[in-house]
């Protein structure tokens, strides 16, 4: 994208103040297949669309297990997320031995941001391609952090990554102050439609996506193939004319002022942006 | 003849106790009595020297409790992390093997641990390991370590009418007993072994691990 004279190592600054192999690191996450997270109070769902390479290959696992209590899911280059996975997980297990309690979220995000700081200034490393959506559970409730190339990290009520991943956000800005209180059926909806959202009319089923929970009294688990092909057929998810046919059914059993605003909320997001 | 100087401290302690597990054709029973002491003194009567290092995998372990308990921290770990690279639990023989070779890795400064593992092998049957402190194990079908495990072996040695692993071709040691006659055996050697150990007594802890998953029966042992 952009050639110029300071980009060449990532621990020479540019005029501007920029390390651009380290904006060029950040661009990696954005050409990797999306990958999104929300959560509530109590419950944290991670989903990811199934990338593979051609139809003799198996999909590449974007999504791992780090403990009982804490989740990923990486976009960018998978093999820098694995290995930043298999830290994650040594680091729970460390803890785990020593304290004989679960590594709260917030600690091992920080770690993970500093892991990847030092990459970023060193003349004989480059900096990790790959951003990861860390959800888990700390004595607070559900977390969800976004780790970036850069060394930052953010907390996030739902946020997406990867490519078509900004079609996702319109729809998780829309929905994403129901997700507090929202049930952990409802959280899963949620990041099935959102998903859907970065598939542009592509059909979304259970062999296209991921999907993970976490949450209090459920530790973090990968849903199976038919657990989400049942859930994304109950919620009629699969084509675009999915919310008319729950607005139109509903509204055949109701029939009251209730069914006619979900159905003017229905309409509203049939007209959501597909294309970005 | 030079006098050897001795330490006056020792890095050990001997906590006591007895452990016994028996293998059947589809269960295992592990047994460990609860009490805990220190030279004549009982520290606790409520203590549990058994653990459970994976769906299929219990150990037993006499001698010094706080071994006990960094041995089995340490295999809890290393479990979680074989959970992690292979996306399953590990198999009662996978993990006799890893209890090995952990125990051999301090071999110039023992877990001071005498382990008895009890579990169920990939075929479903009852399969039970006997190890010494530094590794040394082999595949029985039943076996006592601890304070009383001279007072047990014996007993079993007739009960049980192992064939000897000297005859070839190897013959299964496993009992042909029923699961509730094997429990009732193993609560038969710890009421016998109260008697006479002194280490032994207060409760017996009893699993039974079987295809329908795991069961824990406790018993009452005499306090004195």
């Amino acid at each position: 994208m952009f050639r110029n004279q300071y980009d060449t190592d990532v621990t020479t600054w540019s005029p501007a103040g920029r390390l651009f192999q380290v904006e060029y690191a950040m661009e990696a996450v954005k050409q990797g297949s999306a990958a999104i997270g929300l959560r509530s109070k109590t419950h944290a769902v991670l989903a990811c669309v199934n990338k593979a390479n051609s139809e003799l290959s198996s999909h590449q696992r974007k999504i791992f297990k780090v403990d009982d209590h804490i989740g990923v899911a990486i976009a960018g280059l998978t093999a820098d997320g694995r290995v930043l996975s298999r830290y994650m997980r040594s680091e729970c297990i460390n803890y785990g031995y020593t304290y004989e309690s679960p590594l709260p979220i917030g600690r091992l995000v920080v770690q993970l941001a500093d892991k990847a700081q030092v990459c970023t200034q060193r003349s004989w490393k480059r900096p990790y391609g790959v951003g990861l959506l860390v959800a888990g559970l700390d004595e607070s409730g559900a977390h969800l952090y976004y780790n970036c190339p850069s060394g930052n990290y953010f907390e996030y009520q739902a946020f997406a990554i990867g490519s078509r991943s900004q079609a996702a956000k319109t729809y998780l800005e829309r929905k994403f102050e129901n997700f507090p209180d929202s049930s952990r059926d409802d959280l899963i909806k949620d990041a099935l439609f959102a998903i859907r959202e970065t598939l542009q009319g592509e059909k979304l089923t259970s062999s296209v996506c991921t999907v993970s929970v976490v949450g209090v009294g459920e530790a973090f688990n990968i849903l199976g193939q038919k657990t989400v092909q049942a859930l994304i057929n109950e919620f009629e998810i699969s084509g675009e004319e999915a919310p008319a046919t729950v607005s139109a059914a509903e509204e055949a059993a109701g029939g009251d002022a209730a069914a006619a605003d979900q159905g003017g909320a229905a309409a509203e997001e049939e007209a959501a942006p597909m294309d970005i | 003849m030079t006098t050897k100087e001795h330490a006056n401290w020792s890095p050990y302690d001997n906590n006591g106790g007895t452990c016994v597990a028996i293998a059947g054709a589809d269960y295992c029973v592990i047994a460990a009595d609860t009490r805990m002491s220190t030279g004549y003194s009982i520290l606790t009567r409520d203590y549990s020297k058994i653990s459970k290092l994976a769906d299929k995998s219990f150990m037993a372990s006499s001698g010094f409790q706080a071994d006990v308990k960094a041995l089995q921290k340490v295999l809890s770990s290393r479990h979680l992390i074989y959970q992690h690279q292979h996306n399953k639990q590990m198999s009662c023989p996978a993990m006799a093997q890893l209890l090995s070779n952990t125990l051999y890795y301090k071999r110039f400064f023992p877990y001071y641990a005498f382990n008895v593992l009890g579990g169920l092998d990939s075929e479903g049957k009852g399969c039970v390991f006997t190890y010494d402190a530094v590794g040394s194990y082999e595949r029985v079908g039943y076996s006592a370590q601890g304070s009383g495990a001279t007072l047990i072996t014996p007993f079993l040695d007739n009960q049980l009418k192992s064939p000897s692993p000297l005859l070839l071709p190897a013959k299964d040691a496993v009992t042909p007993l029923s699961e509730a006659e094997a429990v009732d055996l193993v609560k038969t050697c710890f009421v016998s072994a109260t008697e006479r150990d002194i280490y032994t007594g207060d409760s017996v802890e009893i699993i039974i691990l079987n295809a329908n998953g795991v069961r824990r029966e406790s018993e009452q042992l005499r306090k004195d």
